[in-house]
């Protein structure tokens, strides 16, 4: 397959010498719907500043469909759409303009920026507002100008920073709709978000960057059945001074009453009361110490590290 | 030619926003002008009788002229891709496959025009007043564009190292309207003491605004040939300072 885009190495050391990214590779495939993740100042931004020529590099190497950003950097842009985190549009331009000249600066034609422009805005629920200047947009709206601005040229990559902060649900909701279905048509995207349901949701791979470094980089089917264990607490009616032994789950003692259990979602929940009756212990009660993705971003943004991979029995 | 769209698209947006914004980009040198006709020619220029064997007016009008061309082209530039640089939508034109070269001649593209534009509504003013007309036309026009050239290219530079809108406004405030005053607008630098004289001649835009006159009378300050070289070599030396700023991203890039 295709690669869409490919990063080895990438690092970033700003001006005022404080070091962004600390050496990141990264892979994303033709048509792949990417998300990256990762906590404030990550280093998503500085990422993506790279890849579209926005920030300098201090070494490393981003190929985007084979096109080398340093012998190849036009042929590399033409492929790539934008949507900023901060709003980047001209305030006191009309919407329409802002949008053919973008298409304009890609080397379209006025006649043809137009129609594509229309089309582009159509698509965004913007149309109407094409002789608005954009200042006076709400923020929603401003998003999604950012979004059409950034189909002008029609990119096969379109990398969205943040593109639902501050978006309503509803609006929220249609964004992805649009998304999934500019994804089936073929536009590989790849989307930072703070909203890890939304990655769950739109994105067949994902990676984690967190202090500029990747700590995780797979399929999100992947990710997500490794997390397929789930974490409860439990409260149990007699003390116990050792956390009990039960084959195929991971007991942790908290404290005399309260065990955590680590419960691989193939063998339930039922065998384990069962097998701790057995042993006389008796549950009185259970609660979810957290969920999937939200436990896992944690435990790597809190660790540092890759949680490793379990095998299930 | 690929990158003729991009620079029409540029440079379309550029002459766009000054025309839109007329009353205050071309009307303000219209009414300055108009004003230093009126006090130097129908004023004062009577007491001040002749400058240079003509009639006093007749010898200012040309250099009011280039001064309005060199204040608006440069201000054109500096405010236009500051503000582009503020706003960040610079960006757009980043992220997008435009060459360096083709930013840069957008956007001085865009303060030609607006020197040119102003240029010709201030002269018209000028040929209202007086009877002055132009002797060497090609002069003029070579002039006329050279200059504005040259002070668009310093308004990009300016821009470029420009962190707040106090840093665009100290050249022009400082440096450019000191050069301008002392570039011989309104007296011939032959009036001075040698000692003046000879640092006038390290003034560049005395060499524009005495060419410019030249075209216009037939009488300068300097030698004509030297005046387009060193306008030319300017021009020179900002072209290559500006792609440097570019191709570094000074400014523009992190
Ligand atoms: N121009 C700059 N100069 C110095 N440091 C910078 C600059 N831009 C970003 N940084 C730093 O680099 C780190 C990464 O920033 P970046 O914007 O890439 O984070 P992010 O993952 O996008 O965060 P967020 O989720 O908040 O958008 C941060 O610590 C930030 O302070
Ligand atoms: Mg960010």
């Amino acid at each position: 397959m295709t690669q869409a885009l490919s990063i080895r190495a990438l690092r970033k050391i700003y001006k005022n010498g404080f070091e962004a990214l600390r050496g990141i590779d990264l892979d994303v495939q033709a048509g792949d719907f990417f998300a990256l993740l990762g906590p404030n100042g990550a280093g998503k931004s500085t990422t993506i500043g790279i890849i579209s020529s926005l920030v300098n590099k201090t070494s490393g190497v981003v190929e985007v469909f084979g096109h080398s950003l340093d012998r190849e950097r036009e042929a590399a842009k033409r492929c790539i759409g934008l949507v900023p985190q901060e709003i980047n549009f001209n305030q006191f331009e009309t919407v329409l303009n802002i949008v053919v000249n973008q298409a304009g600066f890609y080397g379209i034609r006025r006649r043809e920026a137009r129609i594509r422009a229309e089309e582009c805005l159509r698509q965004l629920a913007l149309w109407d507002k094409r002789n608005t200047v954009s200042r006076t947009l709400s923020g929603g709206m401003k998003r999604r100008l950012m979004i059409a601005r950034a189909l002008a040229h029609s990119p096969r990559l379109l990398i969205l920073d943040e593109p639902t902060a501050g978006v309503d649900l509803e609006i929220r909701r249609s964004m992805w709709d649009f998304l999934r279905r500019i994804n089936r048509e073929g536009t590989t995207i790849i989307l930072t978000t703070h909203y890890l349901e939304e990655a769950e949701n739109l994105c067949r791979h994902i990676a984690i960057i967190n202090h500029g470094r990747i700590v995780e980089h797979s399929r999100m089917g992947d990710l997500l059945a490794r997390l397929h264990t789930s974490r409860y607490i439990l409260e149990i009616a007699n003390s116990v001074d050792r956390a009990p032994v039960v084959a195929g789950y991971r007991l942790e003692r908290l404290d005399e009453r309260t065990l955590a259990a680590e419960v691989p979602a193939e063998l339930g929940i039922h065998r384990l009361f069962k097998a701790l009756a057995e042993q006389g212990i008796e549950v009185i009660a259970l609660r979810n110490a957290a969920n999937r993705l939200e436990q896992l971003f944690v435990d790597l943004v809190e660790s540092q590290r890759p949680v490793p991979v379990r095998k299930s029995a | 030619m690929r990158h003729l769209i991009p620079l029409q698209t540029i440079l379309f947006k550029e002459i766009h926003r000054f025309i839109r914004i007329w009353p205050q980009t071309v009307l303000p040198a219209a009414i300055t002008t108009s004003l230093y006709f009126l006090i130097f020619g129908g004023l004062i220029g009577r007491q001040i009788g002749s400058m240079a064997g003509m009639p006093y007016l007749d010898y200012i009008v040309p250099g009011v002229v280039l001064m309005s061309v060199i204040t608006n082209a440069y201000s054109n530039v500096v405010s236009s891709f500051y503000s582009t640089k503020f706003q960040r939508h610079i960006e757009e034109l980043l992220i997008a496959p435009v060459p360096n070269w083709v930013i840069l001649a957008g956007y001085v593209g865009g303060g030609i025009a607006r020197g040119l534009a102003v240029g010709v509504v201030v002269g018209g003013i000028g040929v209202l007043f007086t009877h002055v007309h132009p002797f060497h036309p090609w002069i003029v026009a070579a002039i006329l564009l050279l200059t504005a050239t040259l002070l668009s290219l310093a308004g990009f530079i300016n821009a470029i190292y420009a962190n707040s809108f106090d840093d665009i406004s100290i050249v022009p405030n400082f440096v450019l309207t000191p050069l301008v005053y002392l570039g011989g607008v309104f007296y011939s630098i032959d009036l001075l003491p040698e000692f003046w004289r000879k640092i006038s001649l390290g003034n560049p835009i005395l060499y524009m605004i005495n060419a410019f006159r030249y075209g216009f009378l037939g009488i300068s300050d300097v030698r004509i040939d030297v005046a387009f070289g060193i306008i030319g070599g300017a021009i020179l030396m900002l072209l290559v300072w500006a792609l440097v700023l570019l191709r570094r991203g000074t400014g523009l890039k992190s």
